[in-house]
């Protein structure tokens, strides 16, 4: 038995038995991580000592009889979710040295369930980007096939679950940062409806987008991890005070009743890869035969969605990232010789391009007089697009659709390409804009051996549907079980 | 050319809230730098801002107080831009849907009285502190202000004078401080003034370009910069030149106002709504429950004591200009329950003694009640009203009580005749020339005797009956 390619659940239940002590599933991992991680490179940082003293502190618990869901499970945490004492970069030379002095709320959750962080994972700087390749610190490679990106902005965290590399992750879904990598590594990734996660802690790219979210190796662990980080937290003026469910409640094999909504919009995209199409059209065969009913639905605001997300993310960002001006942490360049030089210095020098670009794209967008046409329509556009949804789950239960209209690209294929990059956003960040849950799960592979996900979308606080439908497919089918050859 | 000033006043209020708007840091004062902060007042990444429900309420309390509309919904905002002293590199203000509009203000000038419109309130967050290394090229950014809340309230431009313009800002004061949501020290910042001024040919509607003053530290120096102003604008216009829409700094030193910054140069602060906080929702209950609680107001205030007391309305007005006073005064009452010597002494005495010491009424030596006793012994003819200012004196050194010192200084007021009556024979015999004199029709005289009585009693003598005896010796 091979202990790091273990599932939560799996590795829960071996724990609970006292088959194996989360010391050694902790060194599992760590070995995993010094055997592969060299050829993928999703850790920017490794804490071994600390993951093994919480992985001691967890096996003291277990004996005590104190066992939770994730005590003594070693995850991966995207870099971008401070961690108090311990360093969080964002992928970022600004930020390159920073240690917060205080845990985000999804931290704290975790530790008070007795998970052990083993380190954190690289991603595209600041969370933007979908290929990895935009992080300031690393370049990470998809554990499919190494000439490949993981996909991003959560690269780092799905290709660590990929390559067995920790037992599940927290990444962050923006746009679709934690779906979109999901369905390149082959693994489940879940956006909880924006306000079910705090938020605090998260360092913001794009306050009304980002919701952090599981990446794991199959749906079970997904609803394991999301029902301990959900809920109410009062440092969060955006979480909503809802009640959180038990999520493994909804892992049962019955989809009868449940009418899924293919939206025309996404089956018809030009640009769809025809092993994607394959693979969906499969997907869907298969839902039908569970006992689902099939709906094909429209989405008419669709086409502007990627337009729209690219007012209101760069707008949010450039304010949010304001705040790095070299004067209290941080990169600050020591050339400076005046306020302005030190501010430049540290903007120009610190940031990356990409980083760059969107805060010059929010900037203007926002100035005087553009703001009604830019940040003020796009606004607009949202309210169009959640209506849309709205509309959509009064005739269906979840939606389904492809996470990305191809399987993962090369590295550097499109680096010099934001268009095409963002364009390959355009099935998840609808979901963002409208607030709803999403889940992308293995449903397939490209001729070449690459991943290929589904994606499932539901009723705002509605992720027990999500995980119910995404269950019922997982057990009917057998692409979560295959491993990448490293 | 005649010309007419128009001013409106935009007023940053502290309020004196024990925490911060959006974190529970301390707001206190003067603090060792950089000790009243936590993640998120230093915009720590990851960090979000929690709503301070205590601003909403102090924030209703004003906008209830002078008649606002409170917005059902609103919004906060950021205002972006760069400064040291900004962490996040944006305030969290609000812009487009501030917490209220459309209030008024009533002022008295030159026995006028006179609405001024109130255009909106909103909250935000105070910035940080800069302070300047005098020696070296360096600045030390501290912290401890950062987030603590600030109120703005924004005036029409209803102010024809500087005289007005001060007038609207004590009364705004004086209400901020009965309301006590703001302690409106302008020297320590905790209540700011910038004023916008321009002139019109008297007898237009249209307005003319406006300069926005700032550093307007102290009562004293708006009404200053606003005159300098107006007399500036005057002298571009009368030589036929164009005011310039411009930001100007008022020095107080050369009594000048230079500008700042012009329009091409101002700031676009890139105002959207924040992220992080949802919209404010205020219901009529709040609403009810700030109106129920809110105190007597200054005006109210000087029509009850006018009404109540029978005082003249420039006596009630002085006694409401701080709410402490006005409480002051009706402590006193409960000793000592005739209004009129009460304000009498008060206004005359009192403030006499605490304008030369340069305290206040809260930190009086002698207490309401003190005083209130004070007045009792001369009602009860214990002491002369003479003898009352000597024991007030002594009162305002040891903070004793008047009856307590007048026991211990022998200071009771001789009464039995026969005693008086012996002093008065004393002071007529050893005085035969002015006797003469007075029997002779020289009447003033009188004041004469009663002084040498007065002297040989140490002014204890009951001056009533020292008048009597004189009058009954000398013409009986």
């Amino acid at each position: 038995m091979k202990l790091h390619e273990l599932t939560i659940h799996e590795a829960h239940e071996l724990l609970k038995q006292k088959k194996i002590s989360s010391s050694e599933l902790t060194k599992a991992v760590l070995d995993q991580i010094e055997a592969v991680d060299e050829k993928v490179g999703a850790y920017i940082s490794i804490f071994e000592e600390n993951a093994m003293k919480q992985a001691g502190e967890a096996d003291k618990a277990i004996s005590r009889g104190e066992i939770q869901p994730l005590t003594g499970i070693p995850m991966a945490i995207k870099d971008l979710i401070c961690t108090k004492g311990l360093r969080t970069t964002c992928a970022s030379k600004i930020l390159e040295n920073f240690i917060p002095p205080y845990d985000a709320t999804v931290m704290k959750k975790l530790n008070k369930a007795g998970a052990v962080t083993v380190g954190k994972v690289n991603m595209d700087e600041f969370a933007m980007g979908s290929s990895t390749e935009n992080s300031g610190l690393k370049l990470t490679c998809n554990p499919w096939d190494l000439a490949r990106i993981p996909g991003g902005s959560s690269g780092g965290s799905a290709a660590s679950v990929a390559a067995d590399m920790c037992i599940g992750s927290l990444g962050s879904d923006t746009g679709g940062s934690i779906r979109q990598p999901a369905s390149h590594c082959g693994v489940v990734g879940m956006k909880p409806t924006y306000g079910r996660v705090s938020r605090y802690g998260l360092v913001a790219f794009a306050s009304s987008l980002d919701q952090i979210g599981p990446l794991a190796k199959d749906v079970t662990d997904g609803a394991l991890i999301l029902n301990t980080i959900s809920g109410y937290d009062p440092s969060d003026s955006t979480s909503v005070p809802e009640d959180v469910p038990d999520f493994t409640a909804f892992l049962k094999k019955d989809l009868k009743g449940i009418t899924v909504g293919l939206p025309k919009e996404y089956h018809s995209s030009e640009g769809l890869h025809p092993d994607v199409a394959a693979s969906i059209k499969n997907a869907v065969n298969t839902i039908q035969s569970l006992g689902a009913e099939l709906v094909e639905i429209s989405l008419p605001h669709t086409r502007y969605a990627v337009a729209a997300y690219y007012v209101i993310a760069p707008c949010e960002a450039s304010s949010n990232l304001a705040r790095y001006d070299g004067v209290r942490y941080g990169f600050r360049d020591k050339d400076s010789n005046d306020l302005i030089q030190m501010y430049r210095n540290a903007k120009s020098k610190g940031f990356g391009t990409e980083v760059q670009r969107r805060i010059i794209l929010g900037t203007y967008a926002l100035s005087a007089g553009y703001y009604d046409a830019y940040y003020g329509k796009a606004s607009q556009v949202r309210t169009l697009i959640m209506e849309d949804f709205k509309n959509a789950f009064q005739t269906c239960d979840v939606l389904l659709s492809p996470v990305t209209p191809s399987p993962a690209f090369k590295i550097g294929e499109n680096a010099d390409d934001p268009l095409t990059m963002y364009l390959s956003d355009i099935f998840t960040l609808s979901a963002n804009l409208a607030g709803i849950p999403g889940i992308s799960v293995p449903c397939g592979f490209s001729e070449n051996g690459l991943p290929i996900g589904l994606q499932l979308m539901g009723r705002h606080f509605n992720e027990e549907m999500l995980i119910k439908v995404a269950y019922n497919f997982e057990q009917a089918t057998d692409f979560h079980k295959k491993k990448p050859n490293l | 050319m005649e010309f007419e000033p128009v001013i409106g006043l935009e007023i940053h209020a502290q309020l004196k809230t024990k925490s911060k708007i959006f974190c529970s840091c301390s707001t206190e004062f003067g603090a060792p730098p950089n000790t009243h902060v936590c993640p998120v007042c230093l915009g720590m990444p990851g960090v979000l801002p929690v709503l301070n429900k205590k601003v909403v309420d102090f924030a209703l309390r004003i906008a209830v107080a002078i008649g606002c509309r409170i917005a059902e919904t609103s919004r906060f905002a950021r205002k972006n831009y760069f400064y040291p002293d900004l962490p996040k590199g944006y305030q969290i203000s609000q812009y487009e849907l501030p917490i209220a509009e459309f209030g008024q203000i009533e002022i008295d000038v030159e026995g006028t009285r006179k609405k001024i419109g109130i255009t909106r309130i909103h909250m935000e967050e105070d910035a940080g502190k800069l302070n300047h290394d005098p020696n070296r090229p360096l600045s030390h950014v501290d912290l401890n202000r950062t987030g603590v809340p600030l109120i703005e309230i924004v005036s029409e431009p209803d102010l024809r004078s500087p005289e007005e313009a001060g007038a609207y800002l004590r009364k705004l004061r004086s209400i901020l401080r009965y309301l006590e949501i703001c302690d409106g020290n302008m020297e320590e910042g905790s209540f700011r003034c910038d004023a916008n001024i321009s002139l019109r040919p008297k007898g237009r509607e249209e307005l003319g370009t406006r300069a926005e003053l700032k550093n307007l530290n102290s009562f004293k120096h708006v009404e200053k910069a606003i005159q300098y102003e107006i007399r500036r604008q005057q002298a571009v216009l009368e030589e036929g030149g164009e005011v310039i829409q411009e930001t100007r700094l008022w020095s107080p030193d050369s009594g000048k106002t230079n500008s700042m910054r012009g329009k091409e140069e101002a700031h676009d602060y890139r105002y959207f709504p924040d992220p992080d906080l949802l919209p404010l929702v205020i219901d009529d209950e709040w609403i009810q429950k700030v109106k129920e609680e809110l105190p007597e107001l200054p005006d109210d205030k000087t029509e009850r004591f006018v009404e109540q007391y029978k005082l003249p309305v420039s006596d009630a007005e002085r006694l409401t200009s701080a709410r402490e006073l006005a409480e002051y005064f009706e402590e006193c009452l409960k000793t000592f329950p005739e209004p009129r010597p009460v304000c009498n002494w008060i206004t005359g005495t009192l403030l006499g003694l605490l304008n030369a010491q340069g305290k206040t009424i809260e930190d009086s030596p002698v207490s309401a009640e003190n005083l209130g006793g004070l007045l009792k012994l001369v009602q009860e003819d214990v002491i002369s009203g003479k003898i009352a200012k000597t024991v007030f004196d002594e009162m305002a050194v040891s903070g004793k009580p008047a009856k307590q010192i007048v026991e211990e200084k022998g200071l009771i007021q001789v009464t039995d005749v026969s005693a008086i009556e012996e002093v008065v024979l004393k002071v007529l015999e050893s005085s035969p020339k002015e006797v003469e004199a007075f029997k002779n029709g020289k009447k003033k005289l009188m004041g004469f005797f009663v002084g040498q009585i007065m002297k040989e009693t140490r002014g204890k003598a009951n001056p009533k009956i020292v008048n009597e005896l004189l009058r009954k010796k000398l013409e009986g």
